[in-house]
Formats: C-alpha cells, sequence, structure tokens
C-alpha cells in the first residue's frame, strides 16, 4: 500500500513538473500570456484613451494648477483610501504599518485639515502603501496569468482580483456623504492626472518609443510589481553568460 | 672563506629575484590574477557609479552626457553578452561577424537611450550600498536620489565570466535593462524578419 502511495506521488511529482515545464515561458518573456490576443486589444484602447485624453488632459491640469493646488488634491484622496490601506495592513497582520497609517489617518484629517496637507510626512510618519493584491500574495495566492484592464491598464489576475476586493472593502465609501464623495473622485481624477505628470517620460518612453508597447508595458509592469512585493524568485532576470555557456 | 659566503648569499639573492621577477611576470601575463569578489564587484560599481554622478552633474549639453555615457559602457560593461542576449534565441544562429557589428552599433544606442534618462536625473547623486553574492555573479545595490522625490534603488550585476570585470545588467526599481533590452530587439527583428544586419543599420539611429 505504501509503496503504491509511494508510486502514484512521484508519478504524480513528474507529471506536474512536466505539465509546469510545458507552460513556463521561454526565458526573457517572464510570463506565460494565455491571453495575450485579448490583451492587446485592451492595450490599444487604453492606449488611445491615454494618447487622445488623460495625456493632453494631465498637461492640461498640471499647466492650470500651481503645484501646490496639485498637491493637496493629490493628499486629500490618498487620505481618504488610508483606512482601505490599514484594513490591509491588519489582513497582513502587519500592525507596525497599520499603527503608522492610522496615526497618519488621524494627523493629517485634524491638522492637516481633512488631508489637503501632510504633516505627518515631516514628523517622519511616511506613508505605507499597500493593497488587496498584495494581502492576497502575502497569504500565498499564486500571481496568476497577466491580464490588461480597460482604464486600469496592466495587472494580473491576483492584483485584477485585488483591485476589485480593494472597492468592495473601502470603509470610506460606506462612511461618505454624497457630496464629500464626489469631492473625493475628483480629487481621485486629479491624483491620477499628477500621476500621469510626474511620471511622464517613463510612461510615454513606454508606449510612444518602444518597438512594441504592449510588451514592453507588460515586462514593466510585472517585473516593478515584483520587486514591490518582494516576490521575485532567485532566477527572475536572465543569466547572458549561462545562456551561452 | 668570504667570497665564499658572499657568492652565497648573491646566489640566494638572484634566486630571490629571479622568484620576484618571476612572480611578476605571472601578474602582468594573466592580468588581474585575483578571482572576482564582493570587495572588487564594489569598487567597480564605485568607480563607474563616480563617472556617472560627474557626467550628470557637470550640466553640459545632452550630446555631451550620452558620450560620457558611451564610455562608461565601453570601459564597465560586457556590452558583447548584453547585445547577444538582447538579440534572444536568433543570437544562435547568427554569424560572429554580424554579432560583432551588431554589438557595436549597440553601444551607441544603449548610451544615447540611458544617458537620456540620466537627462533626468541632474543633480541627483547615486549612492552604492550593499554587495549580495549571488553565486555566479555579485550585485552591488545603489540608491539614487533625486532631488524633491522619493530616491529608487538601481542594482547592478557584476561578473568576471567574460574575463574581464565588468557589469552585464542594470535593475532598476526591478525592471532589467537586458529584460527589457530583449523584448525591444525582439520586437525589432520581428519586424525585419529576423534580419540582423539590417536591425544594425537602422539601430544606429535609434535610442
Amino acid at each position: 500500500m505504501f509503496k503504491l502511495i509511494k508510486k502514484i506521488t512521484f508519478f504524480k511529482f513528474i507529471a506536474l513538473f512536466v505539465l509546469l515545464s510545458a507552460c513556463s515561458p521561454r526565458s526573457g518573456t517572464v510570463v506565460a500570456d494565455p491571453l495575450e490576443p485579448l490583451n492587446r486589444r485592451v492595450h490599444a484602447l487604453n492606449k488611445g484613451l491615454d494618447s487622445n485624453i488623460l495625456s493632453p488632459v494631465s498637461k492640461g491640469y498640471s499647466y492650470v494648477m500651481p503645484d501646490a493646488v496639485e498637491d493637496s488634491v493629490s493628499n486629500f484622496a490618498s487620505n481618504l483610501s488610508l483606512p482601505g490601506t490599514v484594513v490591509n495592513n491588519v489582513l497582513q497582520l502587519d500592525i507596525p504599518a497599520a499603527a503608522n497609517n492610522t496615526v497618519r489617518f488621524v494627523v493629517n484629517s485634524t491638522i492637516g485639515l481633512a488631508g489637503l496637507f501632510d504633516p505627518s510626512e515631516s514628523i517622519g510618519l511616511a506613508g505605507r502603501d499597500t493593497d488587496f493584491g498584495q494581502t492576497l500574495q502575502r497569504w500565498g495566492v499564486v500571481e496568476g496569468a497577466y491580464v490588461e484592464i480597460p482604464l486600469f491598464g496592466p495587472s494580473n489576475m491576483r492584483d485584477g482580483m485585488g483591485i476589485f476586493v480593494d472597492m468592495m472593502l473601502d470603509p470610506t465609501s460606506s462612511v461618505l456623504k454624497p457630496t464629500m464623495s464626489s469631492y473625493r473622485s475628483w480629487a481621485g481624477i486629479g491624483a491620477i492626472l499628477q500621476k500621469r505628470q510626474i511620471y511622464g517620460d517613463q510612461i510615454d518612453e513606454v508606449l510612444y518609443d518602444s518597438a512594441d508597447s504592449y510588451a514592453q508595458s507588460r515586462l514593466v509592469y510585472l517585473q516593478n510589481r515584483r520587486f514591490q512585493l518582494k516576490d521575485n524568485p532567485s532566477d527572475a532576470y536572465i543569466d547572458p553568460y549561462a545562456e551561452f555557456e | 672563506m668570504l667570497t665564499s659566503i658572499l657568492m652565497q648569499n648573491l646566489n640566494k639573492l638572484t634566486v630571490r629575484r629571479r622568484f620576484f621577477l618571476f612572480g611578476v611576470a605571472s601578474v602582468v601575463v594573466t592580468g588581474p590574477a585575483f578571482a572576482l569578489d564582493s570587495d572588487s564587484a564594489r569598487r567597480l560599481v564605485d568607480q563607474l557609479v563616480a563617472e556617472i554622478n560627474q557626467a550628470t552633474n557637470s550640466g553640459g549639453p545632452q550630446t555631451k552626457l550620452i558620450a560620457a555615457f558611451e564610455s562608461i559602457f565601453e570601459q564597465y560593461a560586457d556590452v558583447d553578452i548584453i547585445s547577444r542576449s538582447s538579440l534572444g534565441p536568433r543570437a544562435r544562429t547568427a554569424s560572429s561577424e554580424e554579432l560583432e557589428a551588431f554589438s557595436r552599433v549597440f553601444r551607441g544606442y544603449i548610451a544615447r537611450k540611458y544617458g537620456k534618462r540620466f537627462m533626468e536625473y541632474i543633480g541627483s547623486a547615486i549612492v552604492v550600498k550593499n554587495t549580495t553574492n549571488r553565486g555566479k555573479f555579485f550585485e552591488v545595490g545603489a540608491s539614487v536620489q533625486v532631488e524633491g522625490a522619493e530616491p529608487f534603488e538601481v542594482y547592478f550585476r557584476v561578473s568576471d565570466r567574460s574575463g574581464k570585470k565588468l557589469f552585464f545588467d542594470i535593475i532598476i526599481e526591478g525592471i532589467s535593462l537586458l529584460s527589457s533590452e530583449r523584448v525591444e530587439m525582439g520586437a525589432l527583428l520581428d519586424e525585419r524578419n529576423g534580419d540582423i544586419g539590417r536591425l544594425t543599420k537602422d539601430l544606429a539611429s535609434l535610442g
């Protein structure tokens, strides 16, 4: 009986190994991308939205708005997202970060005039951002296939799920009155416009100066996200010498 | 008696000197005989970072910065292996003349591309931090401190497997130059039906 089990597990192990190596991407492609045809169509849509709306509007926004106003708009939006961040800190059992972000929220909501200013930063309480995608990663959920989401851009199954759950989990949205809620939405748009401007050169390079903007944004997203989550296997990058040995 | 003692000592001296000379000769012939270690990897990155810092803070025009980057790549990077690896599987079927010509053009391309990118960091300072032994190579971490923004992390991967101590990848916030260029060259090759000659010609005006 024991022998039989041993045999089956060994067989399963081999089968799994064969299966995994069949699925494993060729070196340098970083990920299996079974949804590539669909993803490419979404990418074309997102790229069009960027070149026609996001990029020009963000240029106009930063031209019209003084920097200090832009900062305050982004601070306001970011402060209201802190309760959701704290929920994720707790779900990850990261109590120091949860405490840090809670104090930030209290200080910035009061002394920082409803979050328009960020006095916490100057007393050494920098933001410690996280999201449900990271919570899932901490819980052991695998990254899953690469997906490009309409409006949101590059993502993967785990992070895409995270975006959805973060919207559902957000404690702020259930508390805010409708007027405040609409201020928040506008501030959120302002924050996106400012970000598009701050990372303008990098985004333009990936989207408009590369030979294949889909493949390049997939690479940039995945490698950067894995770095951010410290989710890198030891052989995550190319060893060019090993290839020619 | 005295002469015999003197002769003996002289003999010893010549033996010692010969030994010494032999030692010097062997060092000269084999070049730096010391294998790559954590300290020498770090020294290499210290030197190249000092040159990047100097180049980005010299305040010259972009062309000057690009020229500085080309010399940095020439001195400190294994451009042959970077360019060959960027070609992906196509490199296996290419001739050595094709690879050589491609490598030469690739160095200019990469200097233009990354020289331009570092223009954004004028006034910044790169500070070398820690060195990690990764088995077959060393990874030297550095932090780029830009005024009015969060600092970000850069890693230089250094190896001596080419016979010289050189870096073969730069990883900025997790994004690898090598991976990124393989995606780029792969796409450019696809557009040219895998023709390395045409890619080499076109790459001279890209980046």
